[in-house]
């Protein structure tokens, strides 16, 4: 599975900006190289477009390759077509770009949410293996070792220490969440929205944790 | 009933051929048949740490390729009854491991001896992967620092998934753990990892812990397997693993700093 990263825009035009993400790219350059991001501009709705051209190539210079946008409004639109960026739904699919309806809310749950019957793994995962779940839940009975891969459309559980990366509501589900018992992993994905290694809190670390999403960004906290 | 094992790390320079050639030794010393391949092709050393890299006329790769049978390239060893080399080819590369050419090896071996070892090379390209396709059991040869131990996870990855037991969904390979280079000072001071850190994220058996020995370098430029000097620490190590290789019980050694002797307390006492 290819892993399309969605970079929040809250505030592109403050200076510091690419020095942030030059410092979080940093921390794990090798999850980033190439990375195909996806420009989620719901933040900025309502503010006036930038220069979309000038700021994706600055993204390319940090070898990422931006792919499209997502919660464009119109004026946000006509900026992101001569960027040459496609327009995405809200979730990370193709959209129906409707020039004349406000794009959809962000915080709207989706109705239904995508739910197969799950997948239990009962061996360890080691580094360089991914298991995926397209349509359910994941569950491994065992460690997930570092460099290991787990994606799943709805939460992910590891009943051990997770020391990889999780990747769950990887179909844009915010409500899906990670629990597992000795928290050490590399990184920490729901719907897009990610935590490295670094961002995790120590005093977390090696704890048995829950991790959810809370509007713009992850939370984690220790389950009763 | 013939045992195919295969010796791997993932990460170059560990120990492994040193570990091939000890475990394949001591185990033809407790009267076992025994042949040691190298899969190393073009960075063969393993006739050399054996100490016949003089005998060599064919090797493993004619014996694929060239229509040479495999009794012209086997070398038997002159120490110890029971012992054969299967070197390897300094000048072909990997390509030349077609997996046909190393299935019908393997099984010929295992027709005439009680354990196959492959020496697998560094890495998880074609070699390596060719070494532990068609084994039985697999001994993870690692050092007590974490890239070491990361590259061992990722070899136990491709030993659950491409192996041929993975593949036929025969039930997995057996796997051990061999943590060798530990070094008591260092792991002492933090430098190196512990073994109960090791173990607790790989998660598999130990067969043993080898110490770090300035023996074993001397004694690979010797040629001696090193379990053939009862001096070295490393090769009373490496007997204790072939020992429980063989279903022994025998307690690890060389794992906690040694006891001060009574006579160094003293010496220290009227210092
Ligand atoms: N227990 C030990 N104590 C000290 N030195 C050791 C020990 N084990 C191995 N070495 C040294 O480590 C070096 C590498 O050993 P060896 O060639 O067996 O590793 P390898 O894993 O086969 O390497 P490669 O990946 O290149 O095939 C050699 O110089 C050897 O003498
Ligand atoms: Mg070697």
């Amino acid at each position: 599975m290819q892993t399309v990263l969605s970079l929040r825009l809250i505030a592109p035009g403050d200076p510091e900006f690419f020095a942030l993400l030059r410092d979080k790219i940093a921390h794990n350059p090798d999850f980033f190289r190439d990375a195909p991001v996806v420009l989620d501009l719901a933040p900025v709705a309502d503010a006036t477009p930038i220069d979309l051209e000038a700021f994706t190539s600055e993204l390319r210079r940090l070898r990422l390759v931006p792919v499209g946008v997502q919660n464009a409004g119109p004026a946000w639109q006509a900026a992101a077509r001569s960027a040459g960026l496609a327009q995405l739904g809200p979730g990370g699919q193709p959209g129906t770009a409707n020039p004349t309806t406000r794009p959809e809310p962000l915080r709207q749950r989706p109705t239904a949410p995508p739910r197969g019957a799950g997948l239990v793994i009962a061996e360890p995962v080691r580094g360089g293996q991914q298991v995926s779940c397209p349509d359910g839940d994941l569950t491994v009975l065992a460690p997930v070792g570092h460099g290991a891969e787990l994606v799943a459309a709805g939460h992910i559980h590891v009943y051990g220490p997770l020391r990889g990366r999780a990747f769950a509501g990887a179909n844009g589900d915010e409500r899906a969440m990670i629990f597992c018992d000795q928290l050490e992993a590399e990184l920490v994905s729901i719907a897009g929205i990610y935590l490295v290694s670094e961002d995790l809190d120590p005093r977390l670390r090696g704890k048995r944790v829950r991790v959810w999403c809370d509007g713009e960004r992850l939370s984690i906290g220790p389950v009763p | 009933m013939s045992q195919v094992i295969v010796v791997t790390s993932g990460k170059g320079g560990v120990g492994k051929t040193t570990s091939a050639a000890a475990v394949a030794t001591g185990l033809a010393m407790k009267g076992k048949k025994v042949c040691v391949i190298d899969f190393d092709v073009g960075l063969r050393n393993l006739d050399l740490i054996m100490g016949v890299e003089r005998r060599v006329v064919f090797d493993f790769i004619n014996v694929i390729n060239d229509g040479i049978r495999l009794h012209q390239a086997l070398i038997k060893d002159k120490r110890v009854e029971g012992l054969y080399i299967l070197p390897t080819s300094q000048t072909r590369d990997k390509d030349a491991l077609s997996r046909e050419g190393v299935e019908r090896v393997i099984e010929e071996l295992r027709q005439e001896f009680d354990y196959v070892i492959c020496d697998s090379p560094a890495g998880i390209e074609k070699g390596a992967y060719m070494a532990l396709y068609f084994a039985d059991e697999a001994i993870v040869v690692t050092n007590p620092e974490v890239s070491s131990v990361r590259d061992s996870d990722r070899i136990l990855g491709i030993l659950n998934s491409k192996s041929r037991r993975a593949e036929r969904g025969e039930p997995p390979m057996k796997q051990h753990l061999l943590l060798t280079r530990y070094d008591l000072d260092r792991v002492a001071k933090g430098e190196m990892l512990k073994l109960e850190d090791v173990l607790e994220i790989l998660a598999i058996p130990v067969l043993g812990v080898i110490p770090q020995d300035d023996m074993v370098l001397q004694c690979s430029n010797l040629g001696l397997p090193v379990v053939l000097e009862p001096k070295s620490t490393a090769g009373q190590a490496y007997m204790d693993a072939v020992r429980r290789l063989l279903g022994e019980t025998v307690e690890l050694r060389f794992t906690t700093p040694p006891k001060k002797s009574f006579v160094n307390w003293l010496l220290r006492r009227t210092a």
